[in-house]
């Protein structure tokens, strides 16, 4: 494990809500072209660890660093210029723009013309505009959505809406993918095909994934390593069979 | 391969149709008026049209496309007007040709509207929904009461500037442009037609070529999903201030053709009102519809005055079809049967 590159490094990571801790002295290592899951019961701060990553809320207290890079000083549209990309638990897509538009807007940073060059249409327009279709078109294909490309985001069946979400996000040619509970509302069929497109999407655009997950299948079969949350503590981090195991996570799942 | 060329192909139709329709329209007005046949009250009409239509698209790029509410559209014509009227008092001598003159004045009203527009949306972007929408409403009325109290009169020493009252005591041979509530004197007729129809091409072309662009794109998530867009890298607040900013400039351009029609007109002409007709065309039309909004306007300015006949029922008419308006646009029904004869359609024309 040590031999791989490391992608995040969480030291100390808390957060405060007035009075209330919300997470408190999170560890947390991920690297190279790791799954690694983040599981706890409701109310852990699993989401708000995701926040702070994304740096939608700050944190605190610790230290970020992605790749090496502090990320004290980063905003949400910077930490992902950085190389953080996310999915929500509520999907937030752009519901009004087609299945590929929303793909392509996750390539706003990397498609390189000018305001001027799209008002005159000049052949950089053209350029960038035909490479992001066809990278767009890709990423569709790969996510089982090319089908849809035309079609309005909102008007999308549930699965696809989750799936369009992931592509979005890998649009934006990120380091570290976090996903919030991609199997949410999901049967066993399409979690299985989950499963297997997350596995896909990390060794076709070789990324570490951080996921959220309440699904134990999901969260045994694929992640490598696991940390779990519990009233925003740390309770344990480890492989899947140690978590499986371990009587204090069981303790905080089912209680005594 | 093919699946790209249809997208591109669906993209640019909604323009191509879009660009068809006001060519064809100002063939056939032209044609029609040179027959003779137009009457007075029509061919007055159709200037002020041209610049409702082009204050309209710009309206809809910011409540349609940006999805903020602007309860102040007029009040960005009224600048761009009072600019141009100033710009052309000033450069009346200097330039004796109207065309060069006249372009001169819609640019200068669409920068200063457009600056305006930016200064504007500093604190009005940090706002949202509601809150937004009366602060632009407020907008309005604040620049109406500035403008009403300002006088602007040019000499031979260069051009003076009163506020409320008016002690301007200009040299011999000076002219007054802007009097106060009386607003604008003594202006020189330069628009037309041609003009009107020009600039509906360029501000046409420019929302539609920005709107397909990664820019339109950005400012229809920040819409969307404020939250979402800024984890996929875009500038939320950048992003909003661009579609505030072009609105208000196109409002100005707008004002500024509408202001060169006239020998005089007052502030008060760009009030409250006149936003929420604005609105409304932009409403009944389609929010980011531009066909829509281009038809819309035409229909609704020409549709009081030719209904004049009909003497004190004509608002009663005027209601009534706007409500007409607003079910067919707006009924699931009529919706889900114009998109499926869409699909007919297109599987026909593949």
């Amino acid at each position: 494990m040590e031999n791989r590159e490391k992608v995040l490094e969480v030291r100390g990571l808390g957060i405060d809500f007035g009075g209330l801790t919300a997470v408190n002295d999170l560890d947390l290592d991920i690297y190279q072209g790791e799954i690694y899951g983040l599981i706890g019961p409701n109310g852990a701060g699993k989401t708000t660890v995701f926040n702070m990553l994304t740096k939608v809320y700050q944190p605190s207290r610790g230290t970020i660093r992605l790749c090496g890079q502090d990320m004290a000083k980063l905003n949400p549209v910077t930490a992902n210029i950085a190389g953080v990309a996310r999915t929500f638990q509520n999907i937030r897509l752009f519901n009004k723009l087609t299945v590929l538009d929303n793909v392509k807007t996750g390539m706003h940073n990397s498609i390189s013309y000018g305001k001027l060059a799209a008002v005159l249409r000049l052949p950089s327009y053209y350029k960038a505009e035909k490479e992001a279709d066809e990278k767009a078109m890709e990423l569709l294909t790969i996510l089982g959505l090319d089908q849809y490309a035309d079609t309005e985001a909102g008007n999308l069946p549930y699965g696809a809406q989750r799936r369009l979400e992931i592509a979005r996000a890998l649009a934006t040619n990120p380091k570290l993918l976090l996903l919030d509970e991609p199997a949410a509302g999901m049967n066993p069929q399409e979690t299985e095909e989950l499963m297997a497109m997350i596995r896909k999407v990390r060794d076709y655009f070789k990324i570490s994934v951080l996921l959220i997950e309440h699904d134990m299948k999901l969260v045994m079969g694929i992640c490598e390593r696991i940390t779990v949350l519990n009233f925003g503590q740390l309770l344990a981090q480890g492989l899947p069979a140690e978590i499986q195991s371990n009587k204090e996570v069981i303790k905080a799942y089912i209680g005594e | 391969m093919k699946l790209l060329k249809s997208l591109l192909n669906q993209r640019t139709r909604s323009r191509t149709v879009t660009f068809a329709l006001v060519i064809a329209a100002y063939i056939g007005v032209t044609v029609f008026k040179a027959s003779g046949n137009m009457t007075r009250m029509v061919s007055s009409l159709l200037v002020p049209v041209c610049c409702y239509i082009v204050a309209a698209i710009g309206l809809n790029l910011n409540v349609g496309f940006s999805g903020e509410l602007n309860l102040g559209q007029a009040g960005f014509m009224s600048v761009g007007g009072f600019t141009a009227a100033i710009v052309n008092g000033l450069t009346l001598s200097m330039i004796p040709n109207d065309i060069i003159r006249l372009i001169l004045c819609i640019i200068a009203g669409a920068i200063m509207a457009g600056f305006v527009g930016w200064l504007i949306s500093i604190p009005v972007l940090k706002l949202e929904g509601d809150y937004l929408a009366i602060v632009t409403l407020a907008f309005g009325q604040i620049i109406m009461s500035l403008l009403n109290n300002l006088y602007v009169g040019v000499d031979k020493a260069g051009v003076h500037f009163a506020f409320m009252t008016n002690t301007l005591s200009l040299q011999e041979g000076g002219k007054m442009i802007v009097s106060g509530p009386m607003g604008v004197t003594g202006n020189t007729m330069i628009s037309s037609f041609t003009a009107g129809f020009v600039l509906i091409l360029v501000s046409l072309f420019i929302v539609f070529n920005l709107m397909y662009s990664k820019e339109g794109r950005a400012i229809q998530a920040c819409r969307d999903n404020k939250i979402a867009a800024e984890t996929v890298g875009i500038r939320v607040s950048s992003t909003k201030t661009l579609a505030f900013v072009l609105s208000s400039a196109l409002g100005g351009a707008a004002g500024a053709l509408y202001m060169m029609n006239y020998s005089s007109v007052a502030a008060t002409k760009f009030d409250f009102n006149t936003s929420i007709l604005i609105l409304v065309y932009v409403v009944l039309g389609g929010l980011g519809n531009m066909t829509g909004t281009v038809i819309a306007t035409t229909v609704l300015v020409m549709l009081p005055e030719m209904l004049r006949f009909l003497s004190s029922y004509r608002m009663l008419v005027y209601a009534i079809v706007l409500i007409v308006m607003m079910i067919i646009t707006n009924n699931e029904k009529v919706l889900s049967a114009t998109e499926s004869f869409r699909r007919k359609m297109k599987k026909k024309g593949a």
